[in-house]
């Protein structure tokens, strides 16, 4: 039972992340209909921003002691940082592919990656070392429900997340600015018809997206602060599966997008939990992305619009 | 000066030329229609007005100040709002939502957006039935007036129609015309683009009659209804 509640408890504060993750891929495919691959890199780079703000405060090594204010101001000024960056890709990379066709831009999105993964291993960047967090919360439990721990991390990237994601849904159903994303996810032509901005729609969506990843990476680095270098297989996985919640929970939807992560992290961690109990060990914890990937075809084969997503049906 | 001045337009697709030196002027208050057969570029005009595509050479005016070179966004702030063909509504939108969004460039408050819908949907009473409804449920007339209401809610000088005609009952057609002579007859001006040529030319004060992509014809609406090339090609009569 413990085991049970505590991997429930990883599986949600670990969903949660691939849900922030999984926005900014759903936004971006609704407004523009590509999968901006990119964007596991905004989360990784989400994540060596926070290292970066943290050893550049000084709130590393000696002048450690961690903070609520100071995690918040480093979560901050990552998100910051990766908004102006989701800005910039869009702006540069994919603004003057507007009209090409989707594979050109599928392409360039691969290519943006790889300079993201590429650029963050320059000397001057932020190399080829792994790094640790620097502690910024202080590990405290605060309370033991059934020999589970809830710690302060975990409840604050789980209330984080919902924060940022309530934020997020107000911004799109409730706002003038998400009236427009949306327009423009039905239509840019119509939206521009009715006065909507499209360029500006865009790039807002890039940065809402990228500010997402960016809080994601900030809390992933604090739950897990063993930071690989940046061009390491890890991130990659972690936006890929991203992705896949995303495709699973509906692509282009941003609720689905929610539950998808949900998903994916309840499937991973009761993966890692349970298989080698429940096969006698003959299958381990390292078959947490098959079935990861089992749950992507599964839904692909049964559902392909995702979980929440559904086929548009045009009347004429 | 007319409100809407289009001056010796040309419009490329890719390497096809869809107008050849269109001229069309729109004086403030009339009803002027563009007729011709499918591919005249009737519709290609219409864009070319809202910014949806760049003309080539020529100049587009509205109130005298050339907007050829603006985005469509800052065309419909200026006061032009264009009812595509197909309507172009958005079908999961809620049919409020779609009225939000023709408001899009008022920045209303929600009482004046209110007060605003009232007076567009006394036009379409059948509207203020189904505000909750998703407009993708709405029948093709229905839609068709949603088209227009959600255009006027920007509050436009001058509304350019795209067949609003296309695949409605007669019946529907009789009524969507009677709203646009009201819509005209309140200050709004109207460049409609038709197939339905006996309806359009019933309802406008002028007409010009397109042919792969050049103006062969413009005249009175009457004097054109009365014109026997027209009523040989167009109206099928004679």
């Amino acid at each position: 039972m413990t085991t049970f509640l505590q991997t429930l408890m990883d599986a949600i504060s670990v969903g949660s992340l691939y849900a922030l993750i999984a926005l900014g891929y759903t936004m971006v495919y609704g407004v523009l209909r590509f999968i901006n691959f990119a964007h596991g890199d905004v989360f990784m780079l989400g994540a060596w921003f926070s290292f970066w703000v943290t050893t550049k405060f000084g709130w590393a090594g000696e002048g450690a002691h961690p903070s609520i204010p100071r995690a918040l101001t480093v979560m901050a000024i990552a998100m910051a940082l990766c908004g102006l960056l989701g800005y910039l890709i869009e702006r540069l990379a994919y603004r003057p592919l507007r009209f090409a066709p989707r594979l050109n831009v599928l392409i360039t999105a691969i290519g943006v990656s790889l300079l993201l993964q590429n650029t963050g291993q320059l000397k001057y960047v932020f190399g080829t070392e792994n790094q640790r967090m620097p502690t910024l919360l202080p590990a405290t439990t605060l309370a033991t429900v059934a020999g589970v721990n809830i710690t302060l991390i975990d409840v604050i990237i789980v209330a984080g997340s919902l924060v940022l994601m309530g934020v997020l849904d107000r911004l799109v159903y409730r706002s003038r600015m998400g009236m427009a994303m949306r327009a423009v996810a039905f239509d840019p032509h119509t939206a521009s018809l009715m006065g909507v901005n499209v360029n500006r729609t865009v790039s807002a969506t890039f940065v809402a997206g990228s500010m997402l990843a960016a809080a994601a990476g900030f809390l992933y680095a604090t739950k897990y602060p063993n930071l690989n270098q940046p061009a390491f297989s890890t991130w990659t996985l972690l936006g890929l599966k991203a992705f896949i919640a995303a495709v699973v929970g509906g692509i282009g939807n941003i609720r689905g997008a929610m539950v998808g992560g949900l998903l994916i992290g309840l499937i991973e961690q009761f993966g890692v939990a349970y298989s080698a109990p429940l096969s006698h060990g003959y299958i381990t914890g390292e078959f947490k992305e098959i079935y990861v990937f089992a749950l992507l075809i599964l839904v692909l084969l049964v559902k392909p619009s995702g979980i929440l997503g559904r086929l548009t049906v045009e009347k004429v | 000066m007319a409100l809407l001045e289009i001056h010796n337009l040309d419009v490329h697709y890719g390497a096809i030329q869809a107008l050849r030196g269109v001229s069309v002027s729109v004086e403030q208050g009339k009803i002027v229609t563009m007729l011709g057969a499918n591919g005249a570029g009737k519709s290609t005009t219409l864009r070319a007005v809202s910014g949806l595509i760049r003309p080539t050479r020529g100049e587009v005016r509205f109130d005298g100040k050339p907007i050829h070179n603006l985005p469509p966004h800052r065309i419909v702030e200026m006061g032009i709002s264009h009812v595509p063909e197909g309507r172009g509504i958005f079908p999961g939108f809620t049919v409020e939502e779609n009225l939000q969004a023709g408001a899009y460039v008022r920045k209303m408050s929600h009482g004046e957006f209110e007060r605003e819908r009232g007076r567009v949907t006394k036009l379409f009473p059948v509207l203020k039935e189904r505000l909750a409804q998703p407009a993708g449920t709405l029948s093709g007339g229905e839609q068709q007036m949603l088209a227009i209401a959600r255009a006027l809610l920007s509050k436009p000088r001058l509304l350019l129609l795209d067949e609003p005609s296309l695949g409605l009952a007669p019946l529907i057609v009789q009524v969507i015309f009677r709203i646009i002579r009201e819509i005209n007859q309140t200050g709004t001006t109207i460049l409609l683009v038709e197939q339905n040529i006996h309806m359009a030319l019933n309802a406008a004060h002028e007409g010009y009659v397109l042919e792969a992509g050049s103006v062969v014809m413009k005249d009175e609406a009457t004097k054109l209804a009365a014109n026997d090339d027209v009523r040989k090609a167009y109206l099928g009569v004679g």
